[in-house]
């Protein structure tokens, strides 16, 4: 046969402009999500004012050209904080979420992989986890050591964990003894190597889709612990503490306080969820909703 | 046929029943609504016993409705025409008369033959003499306000008869007599607290913290911690006049905006605590909701600085501090103007023996970097400003003006904000540099205020942990000085003390504002601050 | 049946027993010093301490542990230091508010979302399900306490049509007698029709807060079951035998689809009793969610403590109750394993 003979077959559209194609709402999700991502990164430098400048002569005025946004109970410009904290909210829910995966996907590797007692604490650790109830078990962890971010990451990183664990368990557990894992031992890879190299990638599609929604969830988590006086500290931008100050101003007609930064807010954990959605359809099809 | 009539006919028989209960219920419900009174605050009593361990200021109007006092203090019209009490006139409550002995060290009260506690028991001299040996020996809070007037030792208090009572004093204290009219010296009923008592709990403590047993003018209907406390009128009380209203419901509702809406939908009579903001714009608004505001006596709001921790034992980086608040920028968003300004003056040197009283401080950049530099500081340092969660509507506004204008000075402060429990413990370590705060004494007299918050006797009020020999001389002889003119000047003096040294900037005398109803007369102001329904009549 | 329902709990302890392990833990954590709060404000040092001294607060950490498993062990949950009441007299009289609200928060959400799920199941990929898929997740993606506070300004401040939220009870008419906590059955059984509707009003608005919250798992679940159970063979055979689209549909495909929409609802009941604090702080609903949150700010452990226990032990009580409605719902399943 020559070259010439052989006809190209027709390209076929990619598997991911095939989901996206289909369901115009995932690609809704994707295109924000990336914008979303863009003005967490360059936000700062975006902002038409610095968020945390203060006018009091200028404090609760409603939307008007120059203050697109109106501004704050001491004058700040919503619009810019609510930019700024893009970054604040997105670096929250990323770190908690990749803490919460990675020490999760961890633990319930090794659970699932060694078994006998290992398995028996890590499941009756997620399981004591997972009969707390969780805003109020992520309260505590807060008050007792501090509302820094820091421990904000900690805590919604903590109460994500079970399920990590659960599924990183389940998977590693179901191919512990298969082939390839047989294979990889005789070769002489260590226990580690076996673990990371080629039980991992398994983890991953199930857990693809809880990440997105986590994150969603970690800063609905984030503005509920604002909401009680233990979010991040003033005067940090932040959508959940803008939305929990400005809800004092509902009620006065003060509208804009609240609703700006709860609508991004909104928006931000509606793409997430959406984005899970999205890339379950992409990841694994079996699974298809 | 005949059953279909009779069933029509009882048909409607129900129907008319029906329809006169309703209007009937109706009726009632209007008669009801006007002697009842709905009242909606941020947080409740969590205890009915005002000597009882940690007992919140709700608690204390506990006190004032449901039980009596010896003495009450009389009333005064305000120039802005809203009736207080005057610390001046003490008056009769449940004892009809008293005499001071002609050598000052003891007074006899008579007490009134006709008071009966809230279950039909009369109310006699052993029942004063139990609650004020209570007083005094339980510790804590009241043991320390009786203190105050040096109320000490129980056998300062005397049963002559069941009608007569004696009080001898330890020293000769102005504030003897009108702190035997605050909440805390409220008389219980004896025999009944009695039967509660056990071995180890011999006042009743556990027994009355949950049930009333006053003879105050309304009785505690009853009690859901941190829901509602509902008060019925005592048709038998005799201390007073009696009061209008039969039924005071008290709920509390967390939510600030939801209290406002109640109010201004005409869901609730009356409330107390909302952020400064609400208070102004109702107080402008031509709705069916005023507010009426009174500065709260001997109260101020302040910027505290802890003088044992560097840099701010330099009393030029305090100075200069006071001279970089943002005064005018904090009393406009984070007070809305309800206080009375204490900056501005001409000197500090008092012209009046008044307090509070403003400071020569102001707003001045210049000033305040040329202070940081005499004292070395010229590149600014780092400290934190904490405030308590629980003021945060008031605190926080002016933190975040506060870091901003003292940035100014390079220095570059981090804000804490300190939820409620761990705000007290961390009062009493004494370890926060910079602090917003708020104190108010009950007795309205400067020396009073000194005591607690100047003295070197270092009490938790004195967040600065300030000590100075000479004013504590000062204010030790303030306390027990006869001379009028003496007294002023000593006041005056270590009132300019306090403003030179400046541990602690004043900000604003706060006003207590509380919205109702326009229907809605009778309203005292009153030291403690907690509503007296006493007086109260709704149109 | 009783055999397997025991070692079921039997095997929910050790979770039972972490969970006070680490509530004593977080609360004795808490930076707050509580004998600070309870002596009072004026309170010197040595004040303090004999508060302390009463409160137990000066042993050990393990000796306080001990002192606490054996004084639960006889029904003994302490004492709230705020409210001066004892803990379970208080959760017991609290819960049953917090339950009601679940309860019908969940009502109000199944009812909506199960059907929409169902519907946007019989027409995957068009607009209805887009729509579906649009509006649940809405609903999840807001904070509870912002809805909330936006739901009372609309409906309450601006439109007037759900009542004050003042609670469980407009304050002129008086709760029934207790019987089961439940307002709306108890008022119900003392034949008060006032009390009842009442309730029922005051009941609307957070109940709908908090159903907003959970339509969306609601939805996606029953539309996820009801797609696989209508591709499956023998409701391609109902359909080929010439079967009504409304037997098919409900009669069989619904009711295969059960299972996962009952374990979803389970778990959102779960969640919801938990984080039902912030909507009781936004509505001055008397909670126990409301209870927690107070007592956390007052470093008060006794009550944080019970409030946890009571949420462990009703979310292992949950779980065997939704098992035991699967074994109902599919014989084919059995409680062992």
């Amino acid at each position: 046969m020559t070259a010439a003979t052989i006809a190209t077959a027709p390209k076929r559209p990619s598997h991911f402009r095939y989901v996206v194609g289909e369901n115009p709402v995932t690609a809704f999700a994707f295109v924000l999500f990336g914008l979303f991502v863009l003005l967490a990164i360059f936000g700062p430098a975006i902002a038409p004012y610095d968020p945390l400048y203060t006018d009091s002569a200028a404090a609760l005025r409603p939307p008007m050209k120059g203050h697109w946004f109106g501004t704050d109970s001491v004058g700040r410009d919503i619009l810019s904080r609510v930019v700024v904290a893009a970054r604040m909210d997105f670096g929250i829910a990323l770190a908690a979420v990749a803490l919460s995966f990675a020490i999760g996907s961890a633990l319930g590797s090794c659970a699932g992989y060694f078994g006998g007692w290992t398995d028996r604490i890590v499941s009756r650790g997620s399981d004591t986890i997972m009969a707390f109830p969780l805003f109020v078990l992520a309260m505590g962890i807060v008050a007792a050591l501090g509302n820094t971010v820091g421990n904000i990451v900690l805590a919604t990183a903590i109460i994500n964990l079970p399920f990590y664990i659960r599924v990183a368990r389940a998977e590693v557990n179901v191919r512990r003894n298969a082939g390839f894992v047989e294979a990889a031992r005789l070769s002489g890879n260590t226990n580690a190597r076996i673990l990371l190299r080629h039980l991992f990638p398994n983890i991953l599609p199930p857990t693809m889709v809880q990440v997105s929604l986590n994150m969603g969830w970690a800063i609905l988590n984030a503005a509920g612990l604002s909401f009680i006086g233990l979010g991040v500290r003033p005067p940090q931008a932040e959508w959940g503490i803008m939305v929990a100050e400005g809800a004092q101003y509902i009620v006065s007609g003060e509208w804009w306080v609240a609703l700006f930064p709860g609508a991004v807010l909104m928006l931000a954990v509606f793409c997430f969820n959406l984005l899970g959605d999205g890339l379950r359809d992409l990841i694994d099809p079996r699974r298809r909703t | 046929m005949i059953q279909h009539a009779t069933f029509m006919r009882s048909g409607r028989a129900i129907v008319f029943l029906l329809a006169s209960l309703l209007l009937a219920s109706g009726a009632l419900a209007q008669d009801r609504r006007t002697e009842t009174l709905i009242i909606a605050n941020e947080f409740g009593p969590n205890s009915l016993d005002i000597h009882g361990v940690g007992a919140n200021r709700p608690a204390y109007g506990v006190a004032w409705v449901a039980y009596d006092r010896l003495m009450t203090y009389g009333r005064k019209t305000l120039p802005s025409g809203v009736v207080s009490y005057d610390y001046n006139k003490l008056e009769p409550e449940l004892a009809e008369s008293w005499e001071i002995a002609k050598d000052g060290m003891s007074v006899v009260f008579k007490l009134r033959k006709s008071a009966k506690f809230h279950d039909g028991t009369p109310v006699t001299a052993k029942d004063v003499k139990w609650s004020y040996d209570r007083a005094v020996s339980i510790g804590g809070f009241p043991t320390f306000q009786m203190k105050a007037g040096s109320l000490e030792k129980p056998e300062q208090f005397v049963v002559v008869d069941d009608y007569t009572f004696r009080v001898t004093f330890l020293r000769k204290d102005k504030l003897t007599m009108p702190d035997m009219a605050v909440p805390v010296p409220s008389i219980y009923n004896s025999e009944l607290a009695k039967k509660h008592a056990t071995a180890a709990d011999p006042w009743a403590a556990e027994w009355l913290k949950s049930n009333e047993a006053g003879g105050g003018a309304y009785k505690v209907e009853s009690w859901k911690p941190g829901q509602e406390i509902v008060y019925t009128r005592f048709d038998d009380w005799k201390s007073g006049p009696l009061p209008k209203l039969k039924r005071i419901i008290q709920r509390d509702v967390p939510s600030a905006g939801n209290r406002r809406a109640l109010l201004v939908k005409g869901d609730i009579d009356m409330s107390y605590e909302m952020p400064p903001k609400d208070f102004a714009e109702l107080s402008q608004e031509k709705g069916n909701v005023k507010v009426v505001s009174v500065p709260v006596e001997n109260a101020i709001w302040y910027i505290g600085m802890n003088v044992t921790k560097p840099p701010f034992d330099n009393v030029k980086v305090r100075q200069a501090v006071a001279y970089a608040l943002p005064y005018d920028k904090m009393f406009d968003t984070a007070i809305y103007g309800r206080g009375v300004k204490l900056w501005g003056a001409s000197s500090n040197a008092p012209k009046t023996a008044a307090w509070p009283q403003p400071d020569a401080y102001a707003t001045d950049m210049a000033k305040a970097k040329a202070l940081m530099k005499e004292a070395g500081y010229a590149n600014g340092f780092e400290t934190t400003i904490s405030y308590d969660l629980g003021s945060g509507t008031v605190s926080e506004p002016m933190a975040v003006l506060i870091q901003e204008s003292l940035a100014q000075l390079g220095i570059k402060t981090t804000i804490n904000k300190i939820p409620g429990a761990n705000w007290r413990a961390a009062l009493l370590k004494k370890d926060m540099p910079l602090i917003i705060n708020r104190f108010g004494g009950w007795l309205n007299y400067p020396e009073y205020f000194f005591f607690w918050c100047y003295h070197g006797q270092n009490a938790v009020f004195n967040t600065m942990g300030y000590r100075n020999a000479a004013m504590d001389k000062q204010i030790d002889a303030a306390r027990f000085e006869d001379n009028k003119a003496n007294y002023e000047q000593l006041v005056k003096n270590f009132v300019q003390k306090s403003f030179d040294d400046v541990p602690r900037v004043p900000f604003v005398q706060p006003t207590q504002d509380v919205a109702m109803q326009k229907n809605i007369s009778g309203f005292v102001y009153w030291f403690h601050l907690q509503p007296d329904f006493r007086q109260i009549v709704k149109m | 049946m009783l055999a397997t329902i025991a070692k079921r709990l039997f095997a929910a302890i050790p979770s039972v027993i972490g969970v006070i392990v680490v509530t004593f833990v977080l609360t004795r954590a808490l930076p707050g010093d509580p004998a600070a709060y309870f002596a009072g404000p004026a309170a010197t040092t040595e004040a303090i301490e004999q508060v302390r001294e009463k409160l137990g607060l000066n042993a050990s950490l393990p000796k306080q542990f001990v002192r606490y498993v054996v004084d639960l062990a006889h029904g003994d949950w302490g004492q709230s230091h705020s409210t001066g009441q004892p803990v379970l007299t208080e959760l017991a009289q609290r819960l049953p508010a917090s339950l009601e609200l679940t309860l019908c928060a969940l009502a109000i959400a199944a009812l909506v979302a199960v059907p929409l799920g169902i519907v946007a199941a019989t027409r995957p990929g068009s607009w209805i399900d887009h729509t579906c898929r649009i509006v649940t997740t809405a609903g999840v993606s807001l904070p509870t306490f912002f809805t909330g506070l936006l739901l009372a300004y609309i409906f309450y401040f601006l439109l007037g049509w759900a009542p004050a939220p003042l609670g469980r009870l407009d304050p002129y008419l008086t709760a029934p007698p207790p019987v089961t906590g439940f307002y709306l059955i108890d008022s119900l059984i003392a034949g008060d029709w006032e009390v009842f509707v009442s309730s029922a009003k005051q009941l609307a608005l957070p109940a709908v807060t908090m159903g907003l919250f959970v339509m969306a798992p609601l939805a996606r679940m029953t539309r996820a079951a009801m797609l696989g159970v209508l591709t499956s063979d023998f409701i391609r055979t109902a359909r080929a035998s010439g079967l009504a689209k409304g037997t098919i549909l409900y009669r069989y495909a619904f009711r295969n689809a059960l299972l996962p929409v009952v374990t979803t609802m389970g778990m959102v009941f779960s969640f919801m009793l938990g984080s039902n604090v912030l909507v009781e702080k936004v509505f001055a609903w008397p909670g126990i969610g409301s209870y927690a949150i107070e007592a956390l700010t007052a470093s008060d452990y006794a009550p944080v403590q019970g409030f946890v226990l009571t949420m462990a032990v009703l979310y292992v009580l949950l779980n065997l109750a939704v098992d035991l409605t699967y074994t109902l719902i599919d014989p084919r399943v059995s409680l062992d394993g």
